[in-house]
């Protein structure tokens, strides 16, 4: 294949638990090499080799490759495994109010061990409507920041933050004052929205996982140093848009779950659909999300991770215990399929590999909806006609539980185990299977966009609604800049506004969300 | 005598939202407060209203305001401690427990932790029943008992005494205080001597409460048929499952600090081929079945995930969920025609008259 010196590529690679798949796209986006590897210990290795396959396959040379975005779960494993986090030292600024629930309550003790449980409360922290709970006592920040000098990083919370962020930055100020601007300051404000103690814990978390956010780092760097790519680099974060590396240094906890939000915009960009529901079918899981606007829509309920509750942004997703390599049971008048999987062990155990297991891929290929593996296996019409309807009647329920209306509507269907899934699915408008659908994540990851968020509560009787949300709107605009977008492309992707219950005096909390090109 | 303990706490934690009939704020902050108050301070013995003395001085405690500003600035600790002391001396007597106002919601798990603080009993009863959403919905109220001398303190130390007219005057000022305070106060109100807690409040709730929240904890299957087993063996009489469907339309609108609205089920199951409509105002008010009411205030409608078995707070119903609809009835001394008057249908505009559930 011929290159223009001018074209500029882009290359998406998202690090899973089992496979690393990449994906070059050119410079109109359209995808033209894609490969799946094995993901390997050091990950960097993984990285290296997915890398080499399409560097091959797209005959094109490191050069020409101007970004890389990179999709990982680094940070979720290291939470759930509590492995390589950091002491963190919290401090509250709610005093007096906010004792009665003290940080790290709730968390499981060996997590809240694992991360050192150094907390304590201070005054501090605003009202509602933007006064101040408490001023500020210094002295006793600074006392503070010497008990805690010993530890990796810092998550400061500051109550009402989301409205007025001076309490938390000022602390932030005062800790590299005294301990120098190398160490990492977690602000809750920029983490997460309403709702204290889930920010709080979100916020520890993040800084938590600074030193581990370095080492994936490091490892995307030293895998491209090693193929010479010189290019800018990117991570993916679970609302479906991206962030630079040095961004991601600071807020990894932006990283975690943002697999399913890549794969719902590469399956939405595929396939050219805005709005309707992602269905996502992997090995032991199908994950079921849905597209507004062409960007995965957020869960509206507390996200626990690791066990512990959490209220920052991730998608809305519903999982089922469904995949290629599910398990098929058989009873007397009835077929079950899943939870249990026989995961990348498919091709050892699946009938149609050779193998013993009776699996959904192998009702697949009986069934002629697929052709896959060496054998054909051998299953009853009964059997056959039992699991495929079991599967289809699953995801149809899973795709209706998604929907906002009852209306029919667009539904894409990705992943590797998506040939379990007839077309004729109830609730469906249409159903798409887009090309490269086995590689929607490292798609979904290069395509994505930059953005900025703004959640606050706002006093209606005080501000008029559209002062508000036009204060609203500029704020989220300029944190996309921020964030690395191109101003002329940034576009108001979603307004929410919710009246507070129980409440006079019109406070309604406002979250908008704005999105923009990557500036070239 | 039982004890409330971490472990009570967290059923009471779940009984409390099925009691709270889709509204009186999520159970959760209430909970963990609760929690570190045990550990700090012991288990809370619960008192039995016929275990108390002619004269012992109950105070009842809740938080008033914006639930959503409790998620993010939960209570200091000493707040209702100040209430309830601020009302002890208004009357020049110290209170021998302290009692929940609503035994739905997030009020349900305060007091325990006031009694935990103060080291006095919580007594077994409340006097909503449930969640309602304002102070004169109260037993206490229909029944006679002032709501004053009332306190409403907040973090910083500030302390309200109120003393009002009638009950409704004490709602409506004690809620513009809570403005001032920060969108949230904590309240001291009701306060009443032994023979009035027996002759107005709602007796064995709490104990209730626990009961559902652990029937719905160890449930294996059918959660209703769980919490209808209890509610069987209370004075409120056996819950029943009133609809199974569907949400396929939710409408919300904002009224005065109320959310108000309504929700639409399509039938599933043995209810294929009918609709529901529920009415709520924060709480569940009404649930009709085609054109036909099935169950109105004061009586309790719960919405339950179809799945897993847990409540839907009205603020997170939506399209598609698949629900099944509790109903539980409620006890004579919560639908007298002086009940009814304060929180029977026509006081929240359902235009019918009152039928008990399971008449």
């Amino acid at each position: 294949m011929e290159t223009d010196q001018m074209t500029t590529y882009r290359l998406g690679i998202d690090v899973g638990g089992t496979n690393t798949d990449a994906v070059i796209l050119d410079d109109q986006d359209v995808p033209l090499v894609q490969t799946k590897t094995p993901t390997t210990e050091d990950i960097t290795t993984g990285i290296v080799n997915a890398l080499d396959d399409v560097l091959d396959g797209a005959d094109i040379t490191s050069a020409d490759i101007d970004f890389v975005m990179l999709g990982t779960t680094h940070a979720t494993n290291a939470i759930t495994e509590r492995r390589g986090l950091n002491e963190v030292g919290v401090i509250r600024l709610g005093a007096p109010a906010t004792q009665s629930i003290n940080p790290l309550l709730e968390w499981p003790d060996d997590l809240a061990e694992a991360i050192g449980n150094n907390y304590t409360i201070l005054d501090g922290g605003h009202e509602f409507d933007g006064r101040e709970l408490n001023d500020l006592d210094e002295e006793q920040i600074l006392d503070t920041i010497e008990e805690f000098s010993h530890v990796d990083a810092f998550a400061v919370a500051s109550v009402f933050s989301p409205v007025r962020s001076d309490h938390e930055e000022r602390v932030a100020e005062l800790i590299h004052e005294q301990l120098g601007d190398e160490v990492p300051v977690s602000v809750s404000n920029e983490i997460g929205s309403i709702g204290l103690l889930e920010r709080e814990n979100a916020t520890i978390l993040n800084a938590a996982l600074t030193n581990v956010a370095a080492e994936a780092a490091n490892a995307f760097i030293d895998a491209m140093a090693e193929r010479d790519i010189d290019a800018e680099l990117y991570f993916g974060q679970n609302d479906g848009t991206l962030m630079a590396v040095d961004y991601a240094l600071a807020y990894p906890i932006f990283t975690v779950a943002s697999g399913p939000s890549n794969s719902v915009r590469g399956a939405a960009y595929l396939s050219g659909i805005e709005n309707g529901i992602i269905v996502d079918v992997g090995g032991t899981t199908t994950d079921v999300g849905a597209i507004s606007d062409g960007f995965p829509r957020e869960s509206s309920v507390a996200v626990e991770i690791g066990e512990v509750k959490t209220n920052f942004r991730m998608p809305d997703l519903l999982s089922i215990g469904l995949g290629g390599g599910s398990h098929v049971k058989q009873a007397v008048d009835s077929v079950n399929v899943g939870p249990e999987s026989v995961g990348y062990r498919l091709t050892e155990e699946g009938l149609c590999f050779g193998g013993e297991t009776l699996t959904a891929t192998d009702i697949a290929v009986a069934a002629g909806l697929a052709d896959i593996g060496e054998v054909k296996p051998n299953v009853d019409e009964a059997t056959i006609e039992a699991g495929v309807s079991f599967i289809q009647e699953r995801v149809e329920r899973a795709v209706d539980r998604m929907k906002t209306s009852a209306e029919d509507v667009p539904v894409v269907i990705v992943g590797g185990g998506s040939i379990l899934v007839k077309d004729d699915l109830e609730g469906a408008s249409q159903v798409d299977r887009p090309d490269h659908f086995e590689v929607a994540n490292a798609v979904g990851v290069a395509i994505a966009q930059v953005s900025g968020q703004v959640d606050r509560i706002y006093s209606l009787d005080e501000v008029e609604r559209d002062v508000a949300m036009a204060d609203a709107k500029e704020q989220a605009t300029n944190d996309a800049i921020e964030a690395g977008a191109d101003g002329d492309t940034v576009d108001i992707v979603e307004i929410e506004e919710v009246p507070l219950s129980y409440l006079p005096g019109n406070a309604t909390r406002i979250k908008v969300k704005a999105a923009g090109d990557l500036a070239h | 005598m039982i004890s409330i303990t971490v472990d009570e706490v967290e059923d009471i934690a779940i009984g409390a939202a099925v009691m709270g009939t889709g509204g009186g704020g999520d159970p959760h902050v209430g909970k963990l407060v609760a929690k570190q108050a045990i550990e700090q301070h012991g288990s809370v013995p619960l008192l039995s209203p016929d275990e108390l003395a002619e004269d012992d001085l109950v105070i009842p405690t809740a938080q008033m305001g914006a639930p959503t500003v409790s998620y993010e600035k939960p209570p200091g600790g000493d707040e209702l401690v100040k209430s309830v002391k601020r009302v002890e001396s208004a009357i020049g007597q110290k209170a021998i427990a302290t009692m929940p106002i609503e035994c739905g919601g997030i009020n349900s798990t305060f007091p325990i932790a006031v009694a935990a603080q103060m080291g006095i009993p919580l007594v077994d009863a409340d006097g909503m029943g449930r969640a309602f959403p304002e102070l004169q919905h109260e037993t206490f109220n229909i029944y006679g008992v002032s709501g004053t001398p009332a306190a409403v303190a907040d973090s910083h130390g500030n302390v309200c005494l109120l003393d009002t007219v009638d009950n409704v005057s004490l709602e409506w000022i004690a809620r513009g205080i809570t403005v001032r305070m920060g969108g949230t106060g904590y309240l001291a109100d009701y306060p009443m001597t032994g023979t009035q807690v027996q002759e107005t409040a709602i007796p064995n709730t709490m104990s209730l409460v626990k009961d559902i929240g652990e029937a719905v904890r160890v449930a294996d299957g059918d959660v209703v048929e769980a919490i209808a087993e209890v509610t069987a063996a209370s004075i409120y009489g056996e819950a029943c499952h009133l609809f199974e469907g569907k949400i396929v339309d939710v409408k919300r609108r904002t009224e005065a600090g109320f959310v108000l609205g309504h929700v639409e089920l399509e039938g599933l199951g043995e209810d294929r081929g009918q609709t529901m409509r529920i009415d709520f105002q924060n709480e569940n008010l009404a649930a009709k079945v085609g054109d036909e009411y099935r169950i109105t205030v004061p009586d309790l409608i719960t919405v339950l995930d179809r799945e897993t078995g847990d409540p839907i707070p009205t603020e997170r119903l939506r399209y598609g969920a698949r629900v099944q609809v509790l109903g539980i009835p409620t006890p004579e001394i919560m639908r007298t025609p002086a009940a009814l008057e304060v929180w029977g249908p026509r006081t929240f505009g359902i235009e019918t008259d009152y039928r008990p559930l399971n008449a």
